[in-house]
């Protein structure tokens, strides 16, 4: 078998393999039960007493959601204060510049909302206190945000009829210091020693074999790459994140970072399973995640590994795939299992170029970002496919002339229409951001000449992949757009806090109001989820809603593209 | 939301010292073991910096194996890949003239044996390798350039490919080409 389709195939088994460990080990820590980490509890009564706060609290679902959003506030305020300052700050030995406050504003929200939409450049548009005081720090306490929100859910399904649904800093605070500390650590030092530089000295100048200057930027990239895969942040050290071969240098450190990304959104479905004591739950979530995922996968690896047409056309040797965008230590499979790992799952950081890959890859990574939930970004993937679930259950209950009930709760009509506005938010913000942007150049191509780097379907498929991007918090590129600009900065900024927080809300209060009904054990006449036959509902409800939306804005774009360029 | 804030706004400085202070200066500390010292691996020539090992640099003269084409000219303080669309006709021109070019600097050479690396931009503009018949297809016009047989230089090329259980084979250039002026001066 081919050596490349073997990398992939090993990296892909055993993340599963590993994250099924991992997810009865966060339910452990959830749950409050002993594990080995509680040598830690110290350290984080420690943090609360310092922090001021009582992480034994029970709250309510609106209790959380407080506390959530104004810790975030905080973030936010803190990160425009960073990003608006940083060329007056310590730390910035090249001498970049502070940030405009467009491009400041855009860039705070891109990194507390998860998404890590990169506008600036970082190797000349951050400093190293920027990047590790505000960047590589809301990495950290997004990530743990969303695991947190995560198991509020979890917990409000939990049997029987309650109104406290445990302790936000609680959950917070264990991921930081239980999960996502240690494992960044063991990653960034795997990184430093296959050559990912952690410094902080200026760029290096020197006079090249041949005879040429170049200064090689470097800085402490080891922390902050580690911990930009763990959380499924995606916002890179490097302007070309994991493409760069100081941040990405070798194949181990690929499939490394490749498998830290996947490894927390996996190990989330399993832990939801082993926390509410119903694994048989957990494998129909992953069934229906892991096909959807591989029909994807499998398109994309393949036209990527067969190259561009319109090169071979010319006569070149393209055995080794398609290559513009992509490194050759990494290979078209490495680079195209990447794609759409990071595309499925909001992480958003690339090792090739997406904007240079087929028109049919590209498709598939639109779609893992608008359906956003096959395993998605960590705790959020899952709110996500929560909302597909309520959705199903209430459809699959009308059908077969049962009341709609999951978990023992019954779904009435206030729970769905949370779980519908959520689901069609998504496609409202992609198709009227992409809509206005549109529109605003076909009014005037050459004032906007800037924004578009591809002519014709292309140049439709990078707008259309940045507002996707934005609204699922991904924060990958079609990066040929020109985005920072007044323009793209707000609108994609917007997009990106509604995409976040209404999502995180809507699940929370869903899960919040089951909770408080009353709670009915199964019997005969119960609508069984954990089976086969459910998770075909699922599926179906998931590509019918959020595939087909999208439909015809993907006709215009990527299969238009595909049909032309595979047509001569 | 009064009495949350003050105890959002403390728990993030507490957190701030964790995450940003803590383990950055863990990493740091231990990257000062491995190889480079955290600084990146370098390559020194005679006393001099000529190069980091991971980060490609330009090699366009006849005498040397050529490095791929770089959206960033390979200037190490500012990665970037060409974003160019697959069927984008401006850059499919730039392809063709790209394959012309190399075919003119190395006669005998035809379409068909060019590698597409050779043609097309990487992704970080600083891609430090090239496949194995990426070098090999321009042994003859190195060999030519600096009047070694050519068998010499294809087996200097065999030496310098690197082999893995999984991933694509490849070339470290900036070794290679070191490699090949030790060889030439030793001649």
């Amino acid at each position: 078998m081919n050596k490349e389709l073997l990398g992939i195939g090993v990296l892909f088994g055993s993340t599963v393999l590993l994250a099924i460990p991992l997810g009865r080990y966060l339910a452990t820590i959830y749950r409050g039960d002993k594990s080995w980490t509680d040598f830690l509890a110290p350290l984080e009564r420690l943090l609360c007493r310092l922090g001021g706060i009582d992480a034994t609290r029970q709250m309510t679902w609106q209790q959380h959601l407080g506390a959530l959003l104004t810790i975030n506030l905080v973030w936010f305020f803190w990160a425009m204060l960073v990003l608006c300052t940083q060329g007056s700050l310590p730390l910035n030995p090249d001498h970049n510049p502070s940030m405009s406050a467009d491009q400041a504003f855009n860039t705070a929200i891109s990194f507390l909302v998860n998404c890590n939409l990169q506008h600036y450049s970082g190797e000349s548009g951050a400093t190293y206190f920027s990047q590790v005081f505000c960047l590589m720090f809301l990495q950290f306490v997004t990530a743990a945000t969303g695991m947190a929100a995560c198991v509020i859910v979890f917990n409000a399904l939990k049997e029987g009829t309650t109104d406290k649904l445990g302790n936000f800093y609680d959950y917070f605070l264990k991921s930081l210091t239980r999960v996502l500390l240690p494992i960044s650590l063991v990653i960034a030092l795997v990184l430093a020693f296959q050559g990912t530089p952690m410094n902080l000295a200026a760029k290096a100048p020197l006079v090249t074999v041949q005879g040429d200057s170049v200064n090689v930027s470097r800085g402490p990239a080891a922390a902050m790459v580690a911990i930009k895969e763990l959380g499924t942040n995606g916002g890179g050290f490097f302007g070309a994140n994991s493409a760069h071969p100081l941040e990405n240098p070798t194949y181990l450190t690929n499939a490394v970072e490749n498998f830290a990304l996947v490894l927390i959104p996996l190990a989330m479905v399993f832990a939801f399973g082993y926390y509410l004591r119903r694994p048989k739950l957990s494998f129909m979530v992953f069934g229906v995640m892991t096909v959807s995922f591989l029909l994807l996968l499998a398109p994309t690896v393949y036209y990527e590994m067969h190259g561009n047409p319109a090169i071979a056309h010319l006569g070149a040797d393209q055995h080794l795939g398609a290559l513009e965008g992509k490194e050759m230590r990494l290979g078209a499979a490495a680079s195209a299992y990447w794609g759409i790992t990071n595309t499925v799952i909001s992480c958003g950081s690339v090792n090739s170029m997406h904007d240079s890959h087929m028109p049919i890859s590209g498709m598939a990574e639109l779609l893992g970002m608008m359906t956003n939930c096959f395993y998605g970004g960590v705790g959020v993937g899952f709110l996500n496919f929560f909302v597909f679930v309520v959705i199903a259950v209430f459809i699959s209950g009308l059908m077969v002339g049962r009341t709609p009930e999951f978990l023992g709760k019954k779904i009435e009509a206030r729970e769905m229409k949370i779980a519908v506005i959520i689901a069609l938010l998504h496609p409202l913000l992609i198709l009227a951001g992409t809509a206005m942007a549109a529109h605003l150049y076909v009014g005037n191509p050459t004032e906007y000449a800037g924004w578009l780097a591809n002519p014709g379907y292309h140049g439709f498929s990078e707008m259309l992949y940045e507002y996707t991007s934005s609204a699922a918090n991904n924060g990958s590129g079609f990066e040929g757009l020109g985005d920072n600009t007044l323009w793209w900065n707000i609108s994609t900024g917007v997009v990106m806090v509604l995409a976040r927080y209404l999502p995180i809300i809507g699940p929370v209060a869903i899960a919040g109001l089951l909770a408080r009904k009353k709670f009915i054990p199964e019997s005969a006449g119960t609508l069984r989820t954990d089976t086969g036959t459910f998770g075909i509902m699922v599926f179906f409800v998931i590509w019918i809603i959020a595939a087909l939306a999208f439909f015809p804005s993907l006709a215009l774009g990527p299969l238009a593209e595909h049909f032309t360029l595979y047509a001569r | 939301m009064k009495n949350q804030l003050i105890p959002a706004v403390r728990l993030t400085v507490v957190l701030l010292v964790l995450c940003s202070v803590v383990y950055p200066a863990v990493v740091w500390a231990v990257a000062q073991l491995a190889p480079g010292r955290g600084e990146g691996v370098q390559i020194t020539l005679n006393g001099r910096v000529v190069g980091f090992a991971n980060v490609g640099q330009k090699f366009d003269r006849p005498e040397y194996f050529n490095s791929r084409p770089s959206a960033a000219d390979y200037h190490a303080d500012g990665s970037s890949g060409s974003n160019k669309g697959p069927s984008n006709p401006e850059y499919l021109a730039t392809v063709k003239a790209r394959l012309d070019t190399f075919l003119l600097k190395n006669p005998g050479v035809t379409a068909a044996q060019v590698p597409a690396e050779l043609i097309t931009a990487s992704g970080s503009g600083l891609d430090p390798h090239l496949s194995p018949q990426g070098a090999l297809v321009q042994v003859a016009r190195v060999a030519a350039a600096r009047h070694l047989p050519a068998a010499s230089v294809q087996a200097l090329v065999q030496q310098h490919v690197e082999t893995g259980l999984f991933g694509p084979d490849h070339v470290n250039l900036l070794q290679l080409n070191l490699a090949l002026d030790a060889l030439a001066s030793h001649k």
